[in-house]
């Protein structure tokens, strides 16, 4: 497999959905090469650095009138 | 790790909201409207608007809450009630995001062709000298990873809008593929597509942020 290959299959391969010779092929590529490798590695963590984002919120302003609705709706 | 904000199960969720317990209400208000307000922009023009998307959702919730079926998890339900308002909301700004098909500029590589070898060259398709990617340190200080993290709310927001629905929905509220699927109206295959492009990027600005922070790290005496 070729790294240009390579790099466009991660996704796939992280959501095992590579057909598996392409998937034995990815795998194989790996040890061949410490770019691929690192590539893949810095993808891992791509992902697990956005799954920390604290999202933005929404404003007190509209969060307090959120809550009188909900109390006034159960009235 | 901070913010693992546990939500009690479902069914206790739906019956406290019935109850009209306010303090559950206010739980799953802070535990959402962050990610909804972010979803919502990717449909609607400005932030706003996204916010009154969020508002009207959550007001709809409120009525609606009574006659919850419980044939999806509560927050599903919650999202598609968002995503079909700030949809309709977006058709009026004329900003629809369709997804039943993928955009030319969606498709093709996500790494830059100069990065390898060139075609008729010894090893083509490879990467070039010096354009391999090398092992990253993300900074475990917390005020660098804080950096880190802003360096990636940057690049979401600069996202084409389909990417970032996509990403926001996969990776930063933590959705499955299929959920995805569902609440946008797209393929497995396209979905992957454009989530793959999205990360493709985001890495590019990680690499392009951690290479050059490397030698500031190395002058703090990283031995």
């Amino acid at each position: 497999m070729n790294c240009d290959d390579f790099v466009e299959l991660v996704t796939e391969f992280l959501e095992g959905a590579l057909p598996e010779e392409d998937e034995r092929r990815f795998i194989e590529h790996l040890p061949e090469c410490s770019g691929c490798e690192s590539y893949l590695d810095q993808f891992r963590q791509t992902i697990a650095t956005t799954g920390e984002l604290t999202p933005d919120d929404i404003s007190p302003e509209a969060r307090q009138q959120l809550l009188t609705a909900f109390r006034d709706w159960q009235r | 790790m901070a913010g693992a904000r546990e939500l009690p199960p479902d069914q206790v969720l739906v019956q406290r909201l019935r109850d009209g317990d306010e303090e559950t209400f206010a739980l799953v208000l802070n535990a959402w409207s962050g990610s909804m307000l972010r979803l919502a922009m990717s449909f609607v023009s400005t932030k706003a608007s996204a916010e009154e998307a969020v508002q009207d959702t959550w007001l709809a919730v409120i009525r609606g809450i009574s006659d919850f079926e419980g044939r999806s998890t509560l927050k599903t339900w919650v999202y598609r009630i968002l995503v079909n308002t700030a949809k309709a909301r977006g058709t009026k700004e004329s900003r629809t995001v369709p997804f039943a098909s993928l955009l030319p500029e969606e498709e093709g590589p996500t790494v830059d062709a100069s990065r390898f070898r060139a075609p008729g060259e010894e090893y083509a398709g490879h990467w070039a000298v010096g354009q391999e990617p090398r092992p990253w340190h993300i900074p475990e200080d917390h005020v660098l990873r804080g950096e880190v993290r802003e360096v990636i709310t940057e690049a979401i927001d600069e996202l084409p809008p389909r990417l970032r629905t996509v990403i926001t929905l996969r990776d930063v509220a933590g959705y499955g593929s299929e959920e995805v699927c569902s609440l946008l109206e797209i393929s497995p295959g396209n979905q992957r597509v454009l989530l793959h492009r999205a990360r493709a990027l985001l890495r590019r600005k990680l690499e392009e942020y951690l290479s050059g922070t490397h030698h500031v790290a190395g002058g703090r005496g990283r031995a």
